[in-house]
């Protein structure tokens, strides 16, 4: 009986310590991927449990190009956002970008120049216009010390007035068909252009951010930019390339866009300041400068392209989808700090 | 539980004895017999675990009326911890804590503050866009109705600084102060509620010297009207200037509690460190070679530096004493490009970097660390360290264009982990982890990750910037070491420092400032307290 007792127990105490192991390595797992990996997982099997069209490639295949805009405004606004800085006018970028990209295009077409000419121009004038723009809020906001928030409000403001002005508010068609077909509908190896594209954008941030000395640079003058000064960085500068490289990523993603639409629209992209802060935040980057990863930012952009994949599949309201995204933006953010408490108990 | 009824009970005392304390005539032999001896506070065996680390083991504590208690003790040792418990910030998870002798548990600040204990902490707690007056108030305003009654705001603070003695407007705006003016207003905050027990947390870390003289006799005073104060400080001529009983802890544990007439600077740092010490400060071999740095006729824009004119040769250490505000601080600024100049001339390692009459000027931290220059930054967590960042990222960052750590663009991240670790072992960072963040760091450690910024690059001038606020002597005398090795090793050191002991051991030479103008130049022979206090007020006369 007494030994029989004491294996009943043993047995017990074995099963409360591989309980005890299994949800430690939960902690240790949420600790170290974060939040994020947690709802995405738990979006994807619920949304393939109560869809059946959720799961198939095609939908997939749509989330995926669907995603890549936002991913590429996201890791934009990631840069600036390291540098302490933050811009608002991503969403204009895409308005002025698409109408000078489609303009060009129809233009020279019209002038007697080869399609294939006329689209690389195209391509180049609507990259060069997000770049400009980053080039006037960095330089303001690095020489003349305007804080990022007011100057590309401002900035945002000024090109949507020029862009509507440009435009009247219509759209522009007549672009070469060539530029829809590649840039909007294109595959490469049965996956689409953008996607193609986005990746290689993915693969080129994560080695700027993480393996090269302008990287490191953005991370220390977000954490402290008066040490970054001292140790002889010339933070000036940096900030203002930061600006120019989020009108640069600002600028494909525009592109990409308006290729999908087939015509230059001067309302495009109201949308993206916000959401690609929101990317940010969800994937853990801090809205105070010097933290952040870019896995994080991704993966923030996907889940929310899922989410609204998924609510449109579910035809739940779309006033209401706007209330989930600003619920779960929350629940994100708390559980986040929840876990960098976690970390500093599991460190000790 | 009984915290409640304690709670007002205690008050009800403490209310009584301010009475008593306000009303007893200001005679000095009257107060002091009749406070004399009474325990005001008493802590027992308390200990206190955060997750993961044991911060109190068991440490017992009194404190009696109108005594000054000094905690002594290493960075990390728990000085911190224990006030925070007696402030009311953390509550210990063993012990009991007695209050004019009854068992009290205290909530928060708040509470504890109620019940008379006030506290004047290290880091700032008072906000830079608010007044004086406002600061001094701040959670307790008084209003009228549902608004703020700001002209009684205004009276109560206007007395409250003139019952200290301090020259502050109280309408003024906290940002525009200096850091000894904000370090006033945080001590007034602190004795605003007239408290009977007063925790000063390195309170002169900041003060000239006469202002700590009127914050000492600020104490003195305190102690004649019976209010027990505990007092943390790493300066030992502190400790016996004002202390009365000093209790040392040492990782978390206490040590001893001794009289401060039987407490001698070998048996403090015996007693803190476990170990004994023979010499704090070492021997440094003095062979001065070729000249590293010349400034001739530094006046900047802002007039903070007039006129001056330095040498530093190869393989000394010259040291720059001054008060706050006497510019010593910024002749380091200034030669690494951080002041705005507005004439002289500046030659480092013979070559000109600066020179008004003949337009040079390649000022600039970048150009001067690529020609063999740092400069230490006094306040660390404002200039001189990234705090989010790890141990790696901090000492590689001014460095990173180097061979070691870069190819072009791009990082050799595994060459930067091994130089840094190198570099760490070397600094005895403890823990030794460099990928941990460098905010949870004690103070010593994060300042030896500031060295350590320098050391992994060829630096032949190094300009250490108050190179031992805030550290306590385990890491003091290692920096000291630190600073012996780069000298003999043939590096030129500019010392800055208001620790007077600091330049008058180390230093091989020591200029001496005075309101922006250099008012002397002392050997080695004739450094002593007297000759550089001489120079520290000298002019004022003359002038």
């Amino acid at each position: 009986m007494n030994s029989n007792h004491a294996e009943n127990v043993n047995e017990n105490l074995l099963e409360v310590g591989f309980m005890n192991k299994i949800i430690n390595l939960l902690k240790v797992v949420f600790v170290k991927a974060g939040v994020l990996p947690w709802f995405l997982i738990i979006a994807v099997i619920f949304l393939a449990i109560s869809t059946d069209t959720f799961l198939t490639e095609s939908n997939l295949s749509t989330v995926a190009r669907q995603s890549t805009y936002l991913v590429l405004a996201a890791m934009a606004q990631m840069v600036v956002l390291l540098t302490r800085g933050l811009d608002l006018s991503i969403g204009t970028m895409f308005a002025m970008s698409s109408v000078t990209t489609s303009m060009t295009m129809v233009a020279l077409s019209a002038s007697g120049m080869s399609p294939w000419l006329a689209i690389t121009m195209g391509c180049l004038a609507g990259i060069a216009t997000c770049m400009i723009i980053g080039v006037f809020n960095g330089s303001i906001i690095a020489i003349f010390d305007v804080p990022p928030f007011v100057m590309t409000l401002a900035t945002s403001s000024i090109v949507a007035g020029l862009a509507f002005y440009t435009t009247g508010g219509t759209p522009v068609y007549g672009m070469p068909g060539g530029f829809s077909d590649i840039f909007g509908y294109g595959k490469v190896f049965g996956f689409s252009v953008p996607v193609c594209i986005t990746i290689v954008f993915i693969i080129g941030m994560y080695f700027l951010i993480n393996w090269t000395r302008l990287g490191r640079y953005f991370y220390a003058i977000g954490g402290n930019p008066k040490a970054a000064a001292l140790s002889g960085i010339n933070t000036k500068r940096v900030i203002f390339i930061t600006y120019v490289l989020a009108g640069f990523i600002t600028g494909v993603a525009a592109l990409l866009l308006t290729a999908r639409l087939e015509s230059g629209e001067s309302n495009i992209g109201v949308e993206y300041p916000l959401m690609s802060i929101a990317a940010c935040a969800i994937g853990g980057v801090s809205i105070f400068g010097g933290i952040g990863r870019l896995s994080g930012v991704v993966l923030g952009a996907i889940f929310i392209i899922l989410v609204q994949n998924g609510m449109n599949l579910l035809q739940l309201n779309s006033y209401l989808q706007m209330v989930v995204i600003g619920i779960l933006l929350i629940l994100a953010v708390v559980a986040d700090n929840y876990r960098l408490k976690l970390l500093l108990t599991m460190n000790e | 539980m009984s915290a409640q009824i304690d709670y007002r009970a205690n008050k009800s005392i403490v209310e009584e004895s301010m009475r008593r304390w306000q009303s007893a005539p200001l005679n000095k032999d009257n107060a002091m017999k009749a406070v004399d001896n009474s325990v005001l506070l008493r802590v027992e065996n308390i200990s206190k675990q955060f997750p993961g680390t044991l911060a109190l083991d068991n440490v017992s504590l009194d404190i009696k009326r109108g005594e000054v208690h000094v905690l002594f003790g290493e960075n990390g040792a728990g000085k911190s911890t224990l006030i925070q418990i007696i402030a009311g910030v953390h509550r210990p998870t063993k012990g009991k804590i007695f209050l004019n002798g009854q068992d009290t548990v205290l909530q928060n600040v708040h509470q504890a503050r109620d019940l008379g204990i006030s506290t004047v902490f290290q880091e700032f707690s008072i906000i830079p866009q608010l007044t004086v007056g406002e600061n001094l108030f701040l959670g307790s305003e008084m209003t009228k109705g549902p608004l703020l009654d700001k002209t009684k705001l205004r009276d109560q603070a206007n007395e409250t600084l003139e019952r200290l003695g301090f020259p502050l407007d109280p309408n003024k705006q906290v940002m525009y102060l200096s850091r000894a003016e904000q370090q006033m207003v945080e001590i007034a905050k602190a004795f605003r509620t007239k408290p009977s027990i007063i925790i000063l947390d390195e309170p002169t870390a900041s003060l000239t010297e006469r202002e700590t003289e009127q914050l000492f006799l600020k104490i003195e005073e305190l102690k004649r009207e019976g209010i027990g104060i505990i007092y943390i400080t790493h300066r030992i001529n502190e400790i016996q200037r004002i202390g009365d009983r000093i209790t040392v802890l040492r990782d978390g544990k206490f040590v001893s509690t001794i009289p401060v007439k039987e407490a001698s600077e070998e048996k403090l740092v015996e007693l803190m460190t476990g170990r004994v010490i023979d010499q704090v400060f070492p021997n440094i071999n003095f062979n001065p070679d070729k000249s590293l740095l010349k400034i001739e006729g530094l006046t900047l824009q802002n007039n903070i530096l007039q006129d001056v004119s330095m040498e530093i040769r190869e393989g000394e250490v010259v040291g720059i004493a001054g008060l706050v505000g006497s510019g010593k601080s910024e002749v380091g600024r200034a030669i690494f490009g951080l002041e705005k100049i507005a004439k002289g001339k500046i030659d480092f390692c013979g070559n000109t970097v600066y020179s008004s009459n003949r337009h040079i000027n390649t000022l600039k931290p970048r150009t001067m660390l690529d020609s063999g220059m740092y400069y230490l930054p006094s306040d660390r967590r404002e200039e001189g360290l990234v705090m989010v960042q790890n141990v790696r990222e901090n000492v590689s960052l001014a460095s990173l264009g180097l061979k070691t750590f870069s190819y072009n663009w791009f990082l050799r991240r595994a060459g930067e982990k091994k130089s840094v670790t190198e570099v760490s072992k070397k600094l005895d960072i403890n823990p030794p982890n460099i990928e941990r963040a460098l905010e949870h760091f004690s103070g010593g450690n994060q300042q030896k990750a500031l060295i350590g910024k320098a050391l992994v690059r060829d630096i032949k001038l190094f300009i250490f910037d108050e190179p031992t606020v805030g550290v306590d002597v385990g890491a003091r005398m290692l920096i000291y070491k630190f600073i012996a090795e780069l000298c003999e090793e043939g590096a030129g050191v500019i010392l800055i420092s208001s620790d007077l002991p600091e330049i008058l051991n180390l230093a091989h030479r020591a200029y001496v400032m005075h309101r922006g103008v250099l008012q002397a130049e002392l050997p080695k022979e004739q450094l002593s307290e007297q000759s550089v206090f001489k120079y520290f007020f000298e002019k004022e006369k003359g002038a």
